[in-house]
């Protein structure tokens, strides 16, 4: 014998059960109209999968299940759709729901179904997939998805499978006639169950001994398998999962986890039934037994009744009296609620339709203060203190309810049953929890919503930085534009100061002045080729403008016939004659000081080449390690302030350091060659140098476009030489070929430089000769 | 030194107490600077009570605002959209007596709304968009727009800038997920005694 275990609590209400129990298992006639909600389960409501008018047979799937909490819907008889609507649903809102109006064509058609003779044979994954295509849910009241709960997280090894035949509440029989009628099928949906979730340590089917012929029939069926049945003392409401539980292993369920993770696994004994037919038969779930009793009722009993069928016409199969009734409820006296419309349909988790007379059932008596007597902390099954929880739910407080565990209590309504003040407890909890929850929802709404308005705002504060900044930039960039025109007005008035005869002094003044910057010469620096080329140019511009300035005031002095603008005229055509002289000497001291350096530098070459190869190379050698220098020293600096041309002077660097390197090599080979053969050098010495001479006279007649020119001419003849080789290196299979074309790549690279350098060097110089031939545009 | 100190115990005695004073001086400055609390956290509390809406009826512009000038003094029942109990929260927050919402600043609604556009009437003038508190409205310049439900506060600050009225605020849908079991009507207290239930019985 095994040991039970007892619960805290609980009560003994007036079980009720024998009037269900006397007339055997019935079934009534097909209802006109079945209506199957789309949510008969915990979670996602089913997906609807026909349309309207579309004709069903009996099993066939009408919803599938939507994501992995969910449950199918199946036809429970054959026939056509007619609406997919929202109808009055079973719930104690008396809301309405989408549902799936089917109108039976009486047939009785079955779908093919796919039975399985060993269901033994099959793994896991297909048993578990058989159940959720069956559209199992929980058959016992709450209608959590079977498949989901079959099929528990890896790291929770259930080790104890309890069949839940208690059926504690009052009035209800529906699990005592399965149990009596199909034992065998009860237990062999326990054993594959068990196959499902892995053969668990043991089977338990837990029943309260008010239900002798059940437990008979069970123990009859049970005999040399692995299933125990387990009977224990009656009373309310040990057919909780967790009471049930702690009674049968003695286990207590953690708060806030599930059964599971104490390796316990739960299911109704109809449940099981239902597991059977669907793996052994390929039955879906679309009836159920249901329990309909009351006194306003002719015959009292229990039916398989077909999923979506409409407790007034269950009703009305049995003789229902409404003048008797005093209400409609579905589920059981003590945790049922009733409802308002008989159009309602019978679903999954349907166990009983009650109808008691107004003697059976008065109603609930006013309530009264509660006079603190304690007697419903007694009754918890959860030892949860209720009536300090009413205190709290009464004022409102909620997170101080949360503390006293309310959301352990399990609606039993124990407490209400024996509240001597008649107080509705497990309604204050259930608004309690329903309120918190909301508020819940709510906080994270609100969280959502802060965080999108500061989101936004930080948005909008950035964008308007942009804008900010922006707009300084373009406020920046105007002031220097103003700057500049207002630069280019005062030295263009120049040219037009003539002519404006109103405003002439201050004009001329500037133009004087900004002539003499420009023209004076920069005597402590020796100008660089390109220095002077600028000063050339300005110079130009100078002798030009002073030109046409003169110019401009004669044709002015010859039409001119008043004698004071005569007069002004004439002395403004002196200053200008005096400015274009200055004009000239400075354009002439210019291109004297600007001839000097080429003359100097001519001299440089006759000198270099009269060097021996040798020490051209060596001074070659030095010049370039020098500018290295200060090429690498101007890099560091543009490191160290960020500069933009860093990338520029870095590769500069790179191009210098390859010169230098190659132009040591040609050092060492000169070094190496000369002492070698020196009477021989002495002669090829000579006429290099002679070579050397000619071509640096040449070169310093040419101009650095032709130099270029030249280069490039002889790069190209390299590439085509290279080329040329890599063919035949590569016809004779030679271990050279990367060698090769590694050179030839580097020469074509190099050959690509030269010509874009060329390019570049060509356009601005082509500007140039344009502009100190002819009156070109002012800067 | 150490005999001056022992012979003039007045001097040791304030040598040693400006020493302590020095010391815990120190420390506590120390400790000032490097375990600063960083912003208000009463206001980051206030401002969690908040429901949030952004909708600006308290006269602040937004629910953060509102926090700091509650913070700062303000009173604590400016708040339509949190109603009643938001205002209970924040005096149990605040240690004050909760007064009932100032009816100035508009009346608690029972029922939540979304707003919701007509879409064939809108513009498309992206006017409502800007004034969304909290992004919860798509739609582009000569575009329909629409609110997403979801992140609707429902404030109402989108209804009044709308051109063309097409911007409705609707109660939102109670479906079976929303629905929740009431409160029982209050218990009647002491107006009836434990007899009056037979008499009452009798009677029927």
């Amino acid at each position: 014998m095994r040991k039970i275990w007892d619960i805290h609590g609980g009560v003994h209400p007036p079980e009720n059960k024998q009037q269900s129990l006397v007339e055997p298992l019935g079934t009534i006639a097909l209802a006109p109209e079945l209506v199957l909600p789309l949510n008969q389960h915990i979670g996602n409501p089913a997906l609807p999968v026909v349309g309207v008018g579309q004709a069903v047979l009996k099993g066939q799937l009408v919803a599938d299940a939507q994501g992995i909490f969910s449950a199918c819907v199946h036809a429970p008889t054959s026939g056509e759709i007619i609406a997919i609507e929202d109808r009055p649903i079973a719930h104690p809102s008396g809301l309405t729901a989408p549902c799936i109006v089917l109108r039976p064509d009486g047939l009785e058609n079955w779908i093919p179904l796919e039975p399985c003779e060993d269901p033994s044979s099959l793994d896991h994954f297909t048993l578990v997939e058989k159940i959720r295509k069956a559209g199992l849910a929980g058959l016992g009241g709450a209608g959590f998805p079977t498949a989901v709960k079959l099929n528990p997280r890896s790291t929770d090894r259930v080790e104890t499978l309890i069949l839940n035949g208690t059926e504690c509440e009052p009035y209800i029989t529906a699990d005592d006639r399965l149990m009596r009628d199909f034992a065998t099928e009860v237990i062999q949906g326990a054993l594959l169950l068990a196959r499902i979730v892995g053969q668990p340590k043991e089977i338990l089917l837990g029943i309260e001994d008010n239900k002798p012929e059940a437990i008979h029939a069970l123990q009859e069926a049970a005999k040399g398998s692995a299933v125990e049945v387990v009977v224990f003392p009656t009373k309310y409401p040990s057919g909780g999962e967790k009471q049930l539980i702690q009674i049968l292993t003695g286990k207590e369920v953690p708060s806030g986890k599930l059964p599971a993770q104490i390796g316990v696994l739960v299911q109704n004994v109809g449940t099981a039934y239902a597991a059977w037919r669907a793996v052994r038969y390929g039955e879906p779930l679309i009836e159920r037994i249901t329990t309909v009793v009351g006194e306003a009722l002719k015959t009292q009993r229990n039916i398989r009744v077909p999923l979506g069928t409409p407790v007034a016409h269950v009703l009305a199969q049995h003789g229902f009296e409404a003048r008797l009734c005093a209400r409609v409820i579905i589920g059981g006296p003590m945790m049922g609620y009733s409802i308002d419309d008989l159009r309602v349909p019978v679903v999954k988790t349907s166990n009983c339709i009650m109808v008691p007379s107004h003697v059976e059932m008065p109603p609930a008596p006013p309530a009264q203060a509660c006079i603190r007597c304690g007697m419903c902390a007694e009754a918890c099954p959860a030892s949860l203190l209720p009536q300090q929880l009413y205190w709290y739910a009464q004022a409102e407080d909620f997170e101080r309810a949360q503390s006293h565990n309310l959301f352990d209590c399990i609606e039993c309504g124990a407490c209400s049953f024996v509240c001597p003040s008649a107080i509705p407890l497990v309604q204050y909890y259930r608004a309690a929890k329903t309120t918190i929850r909301r508020q819940e929802a709510e906080k994270q709404k609100s969280d959502r919503a802060r965080e999108r308005f500061e989101q936004r705002k930080e948005r909008i504060a950035r964008a308007e930085a942009e804008k900010e900044a922006k707009r300084l930039a373009r406020k920046q960039a105007a002031d220097v534009a103003k700057a500049r025109l207002e630069e280019q007005r005062s030295t263009g008035a120049a040219h037009s100061s003539a002519t404006a005869s109103s405003t002439p002094p201050p004009l001329e003044e500037s133009g004087q002045q900004s002539a003499v910057q420009i023209v004076q010469p920069p005597t402590d620096v020796s100008p660089t080729p390109e220095d002077a080329e600028q000063l050339g140019k300005k110079l130009a511009r100078q002798l030009e403008s002073a030109q046409g300035r003169v110019t401009h005031v004669q044709q002015q002095l010859a039409e001119a016939t008043d004698a004071a603008r005569l007069e002004m005229l004439r002395a403004q055509l002196k200053q200008a004659e005096l400015k274009l002289e200055e004009a000239r000497r400075k354009q002439d001291e210019f291109a004297r000081g600007i001839s000097a350096p080429l003359e100097q530098r001519l001299e440089r070459v006759a000198q270099k080449v009269q060097l021996s190869p040798l020490e051209a190379q060596r001074n070659a050698v030095a010049v370039l390690e020098k500018r290295l220098a200060v090429a690498v020293e101007k890099m560091h600096e543009a490191e160290r302030e960020q500069k933009a041309t860093l990338s520029a002077l870095t590769q500069g660097v790179v191009k210098l350091q390859a010169k230098v390197d190659e132009a040591k090599a040609d050092l060492l080979r000169l070094e190496q060659e000369s002492p070698a053969t020196p009477p021989a050098a002495q002669d090829a010495a000579m006429a290099a140098i002679a070579r050397a001479q000619a071509k640096a006279v040449a070169a310093a007649n040419r101009s650095p476009e032709e130099k270029d020119a030249e280069q490039l001419q002889s790069v190209r003849a390299r590439v085509e030489k290279a080329r040329a080789k890599l063919a035949e290196a590569e016809a004779s299979g030679s271990d050279h070929v990367p060698a090769l074309r590694a050179g030839l790549k580097k020469l074509e690279s190099r050959l690509f430089d030269l010509e874009t350098h060329l390019k570049e060097s060509e356009t601005p110089s082509k500007e140039l000769d344009t502009r100190l031939q002819g009156p070109g545009p002012h800067t | 030194m150490i005999d001056l100190l022992l012979n003039y115990p007045i001097v040791s005695a304030l040598v040693a107490l400006s020493g302590m004073s020095l010391f815990f001086g120190a420390v506590l400055g120390f400790a000032a600077v490097k375990f600063k609390v960083e912003g208000d956290p009463l206001v980051e509390r206030i401002d969690k009570l908040l429901p949030q809406t952004q909708c600006g009826q308290c006269g602040y512009p937004g629910c953060r605002p509102y926090a700091e000038a509650i913070a700062a003094g303000d009173t604590i029942n400016k708040c339509p959209p949190g109603g009643q109990s938001t205002i209970n929260h924040l005096a149990d927050l605040l240690g004050v007596a909760a007064p009932s919402l100032d009816a100035e600043h508009g009346e608690a609604s029972t029922v939540k709304k979304v707003a919701f556009i007509r879409e064939d009437e809108c513009i498309g003038c992206t006017k409502c968009i800007q004034a969304c508190p909290v992004d919860a409205i798509v739609g582009a310049a000569k575009q329909m727009h629409t609110v997403v439900a979801d992140e609707c506060t429902g404030c109402d600050l989108c209804v009044e800038p709308c051109p063309v009225d097409c911007i409705d605020m609707i109660p939102v849908a109670t479906g079976l997920k929303e629905w929740g079991w009431q409160m029982p009507k209050p218990a009647l207290g002491n107006t009836i005694i434990a007899s009056d239930r037979d008499t009452r019985e009798q009677a029927a």
